[in-house]
C-alpha cells in the first residue's frame, strides 16, 4: 500500500488526465497506473468496449425504440403465426430486418427493446447497489476499525449477523411478502442490506493494520486531527483495494438482480429485466430456442466482462503493490 | 479450549435466536393475511377468524414467537379436545398449505439436497484444486492462460443459464439424459445417476472456477516462502516437497471457504433444485415463499441459518487442527 506515497512524489507539473496519449513516462496515480497497463491488455479492452456499447444501448434505448419502430411492451401479432400456436414467424425466433434479435413468442414484442430496456434497469439496480453498499461498507467498516472498542464490537456482531442470514432466500421471501411498490428501490435496498458487510469486513481489518504503520503513528503524534487521520492517511491507502473490490462486485449485483428477476420476485412484468424474459422462455425453448439464448448470452458476456475488467484491474493494482 | 468453544457457541445460538425472531418480525408485520388466502374468494369475516384461531395467528406477536421457540425445544400442543395434536420436541409446526408436519417435510427433502451438495463438491473440489495446482507449477504457460480464463468465463455464467442451457442441448435436442427427477438411489441406480450428474456440473461449475483460481494464487505464494526453498535446497524430491511443504500451507485457506460453501449449499440450492425440479429444500423454501406458507418459510430459513452457522464454527476448529500457526492454547 504505498499508492500515497507514489502520488505524493510525483515531480513536476501534472501529467492531465490518468493515462493521457503523449503523457511522459509511467503515469503516477493509481487510476493512471492502472489504466496504462490495462491499455496494453486485449482481454480488458474488449471486456471494457463490450460495457461501453452496452451501457450505450441501456442509455439510448427509447432512440433504438424510435428507429426499429418498436416499444419494450408494444406487441406485434403480425410477427407471430397464429397457427403454430403463437411462434414467431420465419426461422430463427422471427429474425428480420423488422425485428433484428427476433420477436417473444405469442405476443410478438421485439426482443432487442426489450433487451435494451433490460440493460437499463440492469445496469440502474446494479449501479445503485454498488454505490450504496460502497458507502455502507466504507463507513461502518472504517468506523468499526477506527474506533475499536464496543462500536468495533457492535459493527462486527451485525456484519456476523448478516452474513449468517440465508441471503437468497431471504431476498425472495422479503420481496414477495412486501407490497408491490417500486421494485427497482426494493431490490437495490434488499441487495444492499446484505451485500455491504462483505466490504466492510476488509475495510476495517485493513483500517486496523494501516491504524498501525508508523506513518499513520507519525501523523498522529505530529498532532493530526482525527479527521485528517481519517481522510488524508487512511481514506487514501484504501482506495486501490475499493476500487478492487468494487469492480468485483459490480456482475455479482447484475447476476442477483437477473436472478431475482428470474425467480419471479424482482422487476415486476412489463418491465423488461433479462432474467424475467430467461424465465419466460423456459416454457418455449424447446421450439424457439433463440427466445431463450439471446437474454442468456447478454447477461452472461455483461457479466464475463465486467468479471474480466475487475480482474485485471486486480492484477494492475497488486503488480502495482509489489513493484 | 473448552472456554472458547463455549464462547462460540454461546454466540452461535444468539445468532441463531436472532435470525428467528427476524424472520418472524417479518413475516408477522410485512405478509398478507394467510388465512385470508387459504379462505378463497367465497369468504366470510366469521370463517377468516376461525382459520386465523386455528393457524394461532391470531394471539399477539411475543406470544405466538414464545410457542414457536416453546415447540422447538419442548414440543407444542395443537387445537383442544378430541383434535388436540402433540407435535414432539424439535417442532417446526405444521404447513398452513398440506397441513403436513414441516419437521417431516425437512426430513424426507434434506436426502435430495444432501446429495446434491456431496455430489456437487466432490466434483468442485477436485476439478478445481486440480487444475489449480498444474497452473501454479505451470505458470505463465499457455495451459496456465488457459484454465484461468476458462475459469473466468465459467464463474460468470448465471447457473439457472447454465442449467437452461444444458437442458436444451443433453436432454431436449440430444437426449442422451432424462429430465432430472429427484429419483432414490435404491429405487434405481443408473437413474438416479443420470438425474444428479445436470444438476452436480452445474451447482460445481462455479465453485470449481472459484476454486481453481484461489489454489492457483495459494500455491504460487507458497512456493515463494522461505521455508519451501529451505526444503528444496535441502535437496527434498520435488513430489515430496509440492505435497509436504507446498500443498498444506496452500490448502488450508481453501478449507475455510469449502466448509462456508458446503454449509451454505446444505441449506438448500434455490435455483438449481427449481430449475431441475428436484424436491429439496431449495425448492420447498421457493414453494413456501410462492405460497406464504409461514411455518415452512420459518423452518428452510432457520436451517438454512443453523448450517451456515455451525459451519462457521466447524471451519475455524479444523482451521486449528490444521495450522499449528494459528492454534489456540
Amino acid at each position: 500500500m504505498t499508492t500515497a506515497f507514489v502520488h505524493d512524489a510525483h515531480p513536476g507539473p501534472p501529467v492531465g488526465a490518468p493515462g493521457s496519449p503523449g503523457a511522459p513516462g509511467v503515469p503516477a496515480t493509481a487510476g493512471g497506473r492502472i489504466l496504462g497497463v490495462l491499455r496494453h491488455d486485449r482481454a480488458a479492452l474488449f471486456s471494457a468496449s463490450f460495457i461501453a456499447l452496452m451501457m450505450l444501448m441501456a442509455i439510448c434505448a427509447p432512440l433504438i425504440s424510435a428507429l426499429t419502430g418498436h416499444g419494450p411492451t408494444a406487441f406485434d401479432t403480425s410477427a407471430i403465426d397464429v397457427d403454430s400456436g403463437g411462434l414467431p414467424k420465419g426461422s430463427f425466433g422471427g429474425i428480420s430486418a423488422e425485428h433484428p434479435l427476433g420477436v417473444e413468442p405469442l405476443n410478438g414484442r421485439d426482443i432487442l427493446a426489450r433487451i435494451a430496456y433490460g440493460a437499463r434497469v440492469s445496469f440502474l439496480i446494479a449501479a445503485s447497489a454498488t454505490v450504496v453498499t460502497t458507502l455502507l461498507g466504507v463507513v461502518l467498516g472504517m468506523v468499526a476499525g477506527f474506533y475499536g472498542g464496543w462500536v468495533d464490537q457492535f459493527v462486527s456482531r451485525v456484519m456476523d449477523f448478516l452474513m449468517a442470514f440465508p441471503a437468497l432466500i431471504f431476498m425472495i421471501a422479503i420481496l414477495s411478502s412486501l407490497p408491490a411498490g417500486n421494485r427497482s428501490f426494493l431490490l437495490v435496498a434488499v441487495i444492499s442490506v446484505f451485500g455491504w458487510p462483505y466490504l466492510a469486513r476488509v475495510v476495517r481489518g485493513q483500517t486496523l493494520t494501516l491504524l498501525n504503520r508508523d506513518f499513520v503513528e507519525a501523523a498522529r503524534a505530529s498532532g493530526a486531527s482525527r479527521r485528517a487521520l481519517v481522510f488524508r492517511e487512511i481514506l487514501p491507502n484504501l482506495r486501490s483495494s475499493l476500487i478492487v473490490m468494487t469492480t468485483l462486485s459490480v456482475p455479482g449485483y447484475i447476476g442477483t438482480e437477473a436472478g431475482l428477476s428470474f425467480l419471479g420476485v424482482g422487476v415486476s412484468p412489463p418491465t423488461p429485466s433479462w432474467g424475467q424474459m430467461i424465465a419466460s422462455s423456459v416454457s418455449w425453448y424447446a421450439v424457439d430456442p433463440l427466445y431463450f439464448a439471446i437474454p442468456g448470452l447478454f447477461l452472461f458476456l455483461t457479466v464475463l466482462s465486467l468479471t474480466v475488467l475487475g480482474d485485471r484491474i486486480r492484477a494492475a493494482t497488486d503488480a502495482g503493490e509489489a513493484a | 479450549m473448552a472456554r472458547y468453544l463455549a464462547g462460540r457457541i454461546a454466540g452461535l445460538v444468539l445468532i441463531l435466536f436472532l435470525v428467528c425472531l427476524f424472520t418472524y418480525l417479518i413475516f408477522f408485520e410485512l405478509s398478507p393475511d394467510p388465512a385470508v388466502m387459504i379462505c378463497g374468494k367465497t369468504c366470510t369475516p366469521e370463517r377468516v377468524a376461525q382459520i386465523r384461531t386455528v393457524l394461532g395467528i391470531d394471539k399477539p406477536f411475543l406470544t405466538q414467537f414464545g410457542d414457536f421457540l416453546g415447540g422447538l425445544f419442548a414440543g407444542r400442543d395443537y387445537g383442544t379436545g378430541a383434535n388436540l395434536v402433540h407435535c414432539p420436541a424439535p417442532c417446526l409446526g405444521y404447513s398452513f398449505q398440506t397441513n403436513q408436519s414441516v419437521m417431516q417435510m425437512v426430513v424426507t427433502r434434506l436426502p435430495v439436497t444432501a446429495t446434491l451438495a456431496v455430489g456437487a463438491a466432490a466434483l468442485w473440489l477436485l476439478a478445481g484444486i486440480t487444475a489449480g495446482l498444474l497452473s501454479a507449477v505451470k505458470e505463465g504457460t499457455w495451459w496456465d492462460r488457459a484454465a484461468m480464463n476458462l475459469a473466468l468465463g465459467g464463474a460468470s455464467i448465471p447457473n439457472y443459464v447454465l442449467a437452461l442451457a444444458l437442458q436444451y442441448i443433453l436432454v431436449v435436442k440430444l437426449q442422451i439424459l432424462p429430465f432430472p427427477s429427484s429419483v432414490a438411489f435404491t429405487d434405481d441406480p443408473w437413474l438416479w445417476f443420470q438425474s444428479y450428474l445436470m444438476p452436480w456440473f452445474v451447482l460445481a461449475t462455479g465453485a470449481a472456477c472459484l476454486y481453481a483460481r484461489l489454489t492457483r494464487a495459494n500455491v504460487i505464494d507458497t512456493l515463494a516462502e522461505n521455508f519451501f526453498r529451505t526444503a528444496r535446497s535441502k535437496g527434498l524430491a520435488p513430489v515430496l516437497t509440492m505435497r509436504r511443504h507446498a500443498l498444506r500451507p496452500a490448502l488450508t485457506p481453501i478449507v475455510t471457504i469449502f466448509g462456508m460453501d458446503f454449509a451454505a449449499l446444505l441449506g438448500g440450492a434455490l435455483i438449481t433444485e427449481t430449475v431441475f425440479g428436484l424436491n429439496g429444500i431449495g425448492k420447498m423454501a421457493a414453494d413456501s415463499i410462492a405460497k406464504n406458507d409461514q411455518p415452512v418459510i420459518m423452518a428452510v430459513t432457520l436451517l438454512a441459518a443453523f448450517f451456515v452457522v455451525v459451519g462457521n464454527v466447524v471451519v475455524d476448529l479444523v482451521y486449528t487442527a490444521l495450522d499449528p500457526r494459528v492454534r489456540i492454547r
